[in-house]
């Protein structure tokens, strides 16, 4: 046991859990006014879903003993996960790193929302994002951190480039095809109904980010400081050529380009995040906004209604960092194997073997999962309530409320207790 | 010269602009409003307090029109803002007694013109 990684890990796990409230920002600001409340909430009920599957399973099926392919029950209700240190983590104790590991599969599920939104009914949506905590968060985690098979061949991914980033936007992708376009998708422009939220949801997902790359070192020492100055350095240079495309392209520096920018660095950084160097870091970050930004450009010309663009920036963000990895990691940065350009060419070939790994479970059981849902729930809200607003018809809430017009409704009194005298909620007579 | 003045579904209102600028009415003012024309009363819950909307959001259009464009102005909202449900709006067809474009000073007929287009050689004055 280790007093200061203990009390860095137990700040990292509350960084990276105000990451999904910060996404809820994100992704809130982006749709139309009508959808806010929904599209928050497909973040924040991960935070309840997910948070109580991993606990019951999703902990142990990553994180247990077991077999190549995904890890066993004896955690399982979190048994035998205590105060003293467990085998992934030496010198913090075991319940901290459940803990800490659980704000991932909360905010990965989350991510996957991006790309759905405006449409999906909210039951058919929790079900979902459950289930796909146990049946694909969990099994991906366990290949690459949880002595699985990707584990063994030597993939490298510090803080979750293959297990978040490409197996949210390789769900997402599935997702958005299954759901299909929202009705007005291509026919009318749906703009973002409120940029500043955007903005702040970048702003705290950064944030939150040191804790998770910051964090993933599982301790306080060397690794933890580059990851945490990495996270700091490649989002900077992805604004700055995000920036900079959008001026060469349109002549005006966007704001939602500059919030979308600094997520595209940050997810690009994740899987190298303690494993380049700082140089390196720069010329990741800035390589990885082209393919992001053009992937945005071009996905609005075609039927894909990715809505919130996951695919581009979680899949290929996290695509891209996991391949440059196996290009720049350095051995005498920490990372535990060179990259290509450190003469070790075979690993960029194990990363792009993770990768084809987690888009192909991730596509696929994502596929399954959203038809056998369908098969018992229609998956779509019907066309007049996707006109009024999931807000309204799946919450029964509006985001912008006036209060004019709305008319209290008073059930039967209740009497706090028995001396107070129940007053009527409409005086029989009116005093002057 | 009429105003037509129609009350919308909010998420009606890009069909409606795309089914007028098909018809070739170009100039209109739209505001948002509250209003209730008869449908269902939706219930909404905020912590402890459930309350009734008796109001819903209505987008307003104001169309200052030749006599010639009334009736393609009218078909024209009323057919895509149509969905059969309660609550689809109103259109109101009111007198005018007289337009001024403020830019050029034109009156009546000319001013509802749009810039570029050869007013109607149906002149005659309107009956109010």
């Amino acid at each position: 046991m280790n007093a200061a990684d203990t009390a860095w890990m137990l700040l990292s796990a509350a960084l990276v859990l105000l990451m999904t409230p910060a996404l809820a920002f994100f992704y809130g600001g982006l749709v139309r006014s009508k959808n806010a409340l929904n599209t928050m909430m497909m973040s924040v009920s991960s935070l309840g879903f997910v948070g109580v599957a991993w606990a019951l399973l999703g902990y142990s099926l990553s994180f247990a003993p077991g077999s190549p392919a995904v890890g066993g029950l004896s955690w399982a209700f979190l048994a035998g996960v205590g105060l003293d240190p467990g085998p992934a983590a030496a010198t913090i104790p075991h319940l901290l790193f459940m803990a800490y590991q659980g704000t991932f599969a909360i905010v990965t599920a989350a991510l996957i929302s991006g790309a759905i939104v405006e449409r999906m009914r909210f039951g058919p949506y929790l079900a979902f994002i459950t289930l796909w905590s146990l049946l694909v968060y969990a099994p991906v985690a366990h290949w690459v951190w949880g002595g699985g098979f990707l584990a063994t061949l030597g993939a490298l991914d510090f803080a979750g480039g293959t297990v978040v980033h490409v197996n949210a936007g390789a769900a997402a992708l599935v997702a958005a095809m299954v759901l299909g376009p929202r009705k007005d998708y291509a026919r009318q422009a749906m703009l973002p109904h409120n940029v500043p939220f955007t903005i702040l949801g970048a702003g705290l997902l950064w944030f939150g980010w040191f804790g998770f790359n910051g964090g993933s070192a599982l301790a306080a020492n060397k690794a933890a400081a580059l990851a945490f100055v990495n996270s700091f350095l490649a989002p900077c240079a992805t604004l700055l050529v995000w920036t900079l495309l959008d001026l060469a392209r349109n002549r005006k520096a966007t704001a939602v380009g500059a919030a979308t920018g600094i997520v595209v660095g940050l997810v690009a950084i994740t899987p190298a995040a303690g494993l380049v160097s700082p140089a390196s870091a720069l010329a990741l970050g800035a390589i990885a906004a082209f393919p992001s930004y053009f992937a945005i450009v071009w996905r609005a010309r075609t039927r894909l209604d990715d809505s919130l663009d996951v695919v581009a920036a979680h899949g290929l963000g996290g695509l891209v960092g996991a391949l440059l990895t196996g290009v720049l990691a350095q051995a005498s940065w920490g990372s535990p194997a060179d990259g290509l350009l450190f003469g070790n060419p075979r690993q960029l070939l194990v990363q792009l073997v993770a990768c084809l790994a987690s888009v192909a479970w991730s596509g696929g059981v994502t596929f399954v999962l959203l038809k056998a849902i369908g098969a018992l729930l229609p998956l779509r809200a019907n066309p007049g309530d996707e006109g009024l607003g999931l807000d309204v018809s799946q919450h029964g809430e509006e985001a912008y409320t006036s209060g004019e017009g709305a008319l209290l409704l008073l059930r039967e009194p209740v009497a706090l207790s028995p001396r107070v005298p129940v007053t009527p909620a409409v005086p029989s007579e009116v005093r002057s | 010269m009429k105003l037509v003045v129609a009350v919308i579904r909010p998420e009606k209102v890009n069909d409606v602009l795309e089914a007028l600028f098909r018809a070739d009415v170009q100039g209109l003012t739209i505001s948002r409003v509250k209003g209730h024309g008869g449908e269902t009363e939706r219930v909404e819950t905020y912590r402890g307090t459930t309350v009734k909307m008796e109001l819903s959001e209505k987008v307003r259009l104001e169309i200052g029109v030749s006599n010639h464009f009334v009736e393609p102005t009218i078909s024209a909202i009323a057919a895509a803002a149509r969905t059969g449900e309660v609550g689809d709006g109103k259109i109101f067809v009111l007198p005018v007694e007289r337009i001024v474009r403020i830019r050029t000073g034109e009156v009546d007929q000319a001013a509802v013109t749009p810039v570029g287009v050869e007013p109607h050689p149906d002149r005659t004055p309107t009956a109010v």
